[in-house]
């Protein structure tokens, strides 16, 4: 499969009946995500705004042959959420809560790992893909344009700075993964940029990273051996004090390490055009496209 | 979230963590009497979160009670400056007296989550006393780490091995298997993420105990655990963090001159990153989240500007949940509610964006539109050259 979603994409909402949930869910169907389904347990046999809702996962797709779940579920009991759906056997799960405890995470993703379901996130916006209209996730559509930059991110909003730049560039975008902003996390930057390599639809990258941990060396890594299209990259956190949390549980430098300078030298030494500047991304990617 | 010592040794204590004996009292007399009960020599410790208490002389041996309630007297009340508190340093309010006991070896033992292979990881090194980092730096082959299943806990096989890497043998080998299982234990249980030894003592008598403990724990999983949650000092904390966070601001404050409030934490960091990058320096950070109101807004505005040094102000709204018409209302309220001084440039994008442009627009304030992320850092740094 070349993308990750698809207008084939059947979405059951775990949390619908929220606030948040509901108000995501309506704006994911308003831009074309078929909403089939919603759980919540205790108000199976309700609907919202027409959306049936279940007390299970396991029913839901029993009922709706559901392929791919939007976790909205509080912290608490996000990572039950995400195990759930996993055993229900449905292939692309996205959490967007924010605020999972990481021992949660740890357990989650070690019962992932015997399964087949792919995760996104926690801590999130989730996964964009203009040209087939569907959005799992809290990004603003409108700002999206189909084209042909492939977007990865642990950052919501600087995605859709990215976003905005190649929108206002003409470029447009293939597909925008948000991998969440969290110590642990499902899908990593290999994994989004395995897919913009095998996508057709994807020309080129932007991959923004921020300070804390390793995913952004490990990227380069890969990127050095196995992407020839084209990546600009942009990490933020140049300015952070050490061993403070900036915002997202993940961006933390700790003991000396997770810097900004670390991360840039390893994705340059890579061939990754890195820009200092997040307003000059989608200038970056015009310069190194020639265009 | 960050404990005292004695708050930390109080939990590993009940996981069966050998620890010095000893108490924690607010009064000299107390550590006097303290002292006594543990044979008249005793350690006076300062209780402040942050470390290199020692060098700033906040750790000292009495040799009798009397030495005790002098060095309590000293102790209690003094601003005890390190290398991780400022120049200003930081008020002790407690004391730690503990048995003084002797030392063979001083080792480090430590337990942090591996984000790379997401589990925690058990660190050990012969270099105790030393700071982690600074052995990491100089000698990395001096660490020998351990990554452990939390499902599972650390195995024994796994404690040998970190025992033999410390060069451990005997009775003291033996009881290090202990010591280090009951640790990671107490880790995963209470949801930590750092749990330091450091020093790890060995006894003259081969005994194996934490003489120094630190941690520090998952914010986002401190709703299961009431009991450490009551142990948080607000007085550790900056009063203008712990003031946004009634108010669910993300506020860290940093030492430069352009104030800033941004949605997301991601652009957060980057506007301040854009902030260097024009020739300013950022003030702080500041994440309004994901669905701020406009008495939020109003709030970040307020907790920005009580910032002496802020001499001009960069808002940045991306706006995808949040709409923009709702920040700019909440900032033009601010700006007349606080009547502020200094420059305020403004740069919105997203939901409602025209609205939002109107808004300031109508108000009469002397607002400073940019356009993109460039142009705003560019034109707060230009209001800065201004007001100098």
């Amino acid at each position: 499969m070349a993308s990750w979603i698809s207008k084939d994409t059947r979405l059951v909402v775990q949390g619908l009946t929220g606030r948040e949930g509901k108000f995501h869910a309506l704006a994911s169907r308003d831009y074309g995500t078929q909403i089939v389904a919603g759980v919540t347990p205790g108000k199976g046999g309700t609907t919202v705004d027409g959306i049936p809702v279940f007390d299970s996962v396991q029913a839901a797709v029993k009922a709706t042959g559901a392929n791919a779940s939007m976790v909205f579920v509080p912290p608490p009991a996000a990572a039950d959420a995400i195990m759930e759906a996993s055993d229900a056997g449905v292939p692309l799960i996205v959490a967007i809560t924010e605020g999972v405890p990481v021992n949660d995470m740890i357990k989650a993703k070690e019962y992932l790992a015997k399964r087949s379901s792919r995760l996104i996130g926690p801590n999130c916006p989730g996964i964009i893909r203009p040209s087939a209209k569907v959005k799992i996730g809290i990004m603003p559509a409108r700002i999206h344009k189909a084209g042909f930059v492939g977007v990865v991110s642990r950052s919501g909003t600087l995605t859709y700075e990215a976003v905005g730049q190649t929108t206002s560039l003409g470029f447009g975008q293939s597909t925008c993964i948000g991998i969440g902003g969290d110590p642990i996390n499902g899908t990593n930057f290999i994994d989004a940029l395995t897919l913009f390599r095998d996508d057709p639809e994807t020309e080129a990258v932007i991959m923004i990273g921020e300070i804390g941990g390793s995913a952004e060396e490990e990227a380069a890594c890969w990127i050095a051996g196995n992407l020839k299209k084209p990546v600009v990259s942009f990490i933020a956190g140049r300015t952070a004090p050490p061993g403070r949390r900036m915002g997202h549980a993940g961006a933390i430098i700790s003991g000396g390490k997770g810097t900004a300078p670390e991360k840039v030298k390893a994705l340059q030494a890579a061939g990754v055009h890195v820009t200092d500047s997040p307003a000059l991304m989608g200038e970056m990617l015009k310069k190194v496209l020639g265009k | 979230m960050k404990i005292h010592e004695y708050q930390a040794k109080e939990i590993l204590r009940t996981f069966g963590v050998a620890t010095p004996r000893g108490q924690v009292t607010d009064s000299p007399e107390e550590a006097g009497r303290i002292a006594k009960e543990l044979g008249g020599r005793a350690v006076v410790k300062a209780q402040i979160h942050a470390g290199g208490r020692g060098k700033g002389g906040g750790v000292k041996l009495a040799k009798s009670p009397d030495e005790a309630v002098e060095l309590g007297k000293k102790i209690l009340g003094m601003q005890l400056v390190t290398h991780q508190t400022g120049p200003q340093g930081q008020k002790v309010k407690k004391i730690l007296v503990e048995e003084a006991l002797d030392i063979a070896r001083e080792l480090y033992l430590g337990i942090t989550l591996d984000r790379a292979i997401g589990q925690p990881v058990m660190m050990v090194s012969k270099q105790g006393g030393m700071e982690i980092e600074v052995v990491a730096a100089k000698d990395p082959t001096a660490i020998v780490r351990e990554p452990f299943d939390p499902a599972w806990g650390l195995q024994s096989y796994q404690a040998r091995k970190l025992a033999d890497a410390l060069s451990l043998t005997g009775e003291t080998h033996k009881k290090s298997i202990g010591f280090f299982i009951a640790l990671a234990k107490a880790y995963v249980a209470t949801d930590a993420s750092l749990s330091e030894i450091n020093p790890l003592l060995v006894t003259g008598a081969g005994d194996i105990i934490a003489l120094d403990a630190k941690m520090n724990f998952d914010d986002n999983a401190l709703f299961r655990h009431p009991n450490i949650k009551e142990y948080r000092d607000l007085d550790e904390e900056d009063a203008l963090e712990v003031e946004a966070s009634k108010f669910g601001l993300n506020y860290i404050k940093l030492d430069g001159n352009v104030g800033c409030m941004v949605n997301g934490a991601g652009l957060a960091m980057a506007t301040m990153d854009i902030i260097q990058y024009a020739g300013g320096k950022p003030a702080n950070f500041l994440d309004v989240g994901g669905g701020a109101n406009e008495e939020q807004v109003k709030n970040a505005m307020r907790i920005i500007l009580s910032d002496p040094n802020v001499k001009a102000v960069l808002i940045n709204i991306f706006g995808g949940i949040m709409r923009c018409d709702i920040i700019a209302t909440g900032v033009v309220n601010a700006i007349q509610e606080i009547g502020i001084k200094v420059p305020v440039v403004v740069r919105l994008e997203g939901t409602n964006v025209e609205e939002g442009k109107a808004i300031l627009k109508s108000s009469g304030l002397a607002v400073i539109p940019a356009n993109d992320m460039k142009d705003a850092a560019e034109k707060v740094i230009a209001s800065l050259g201004k007001v100098a």
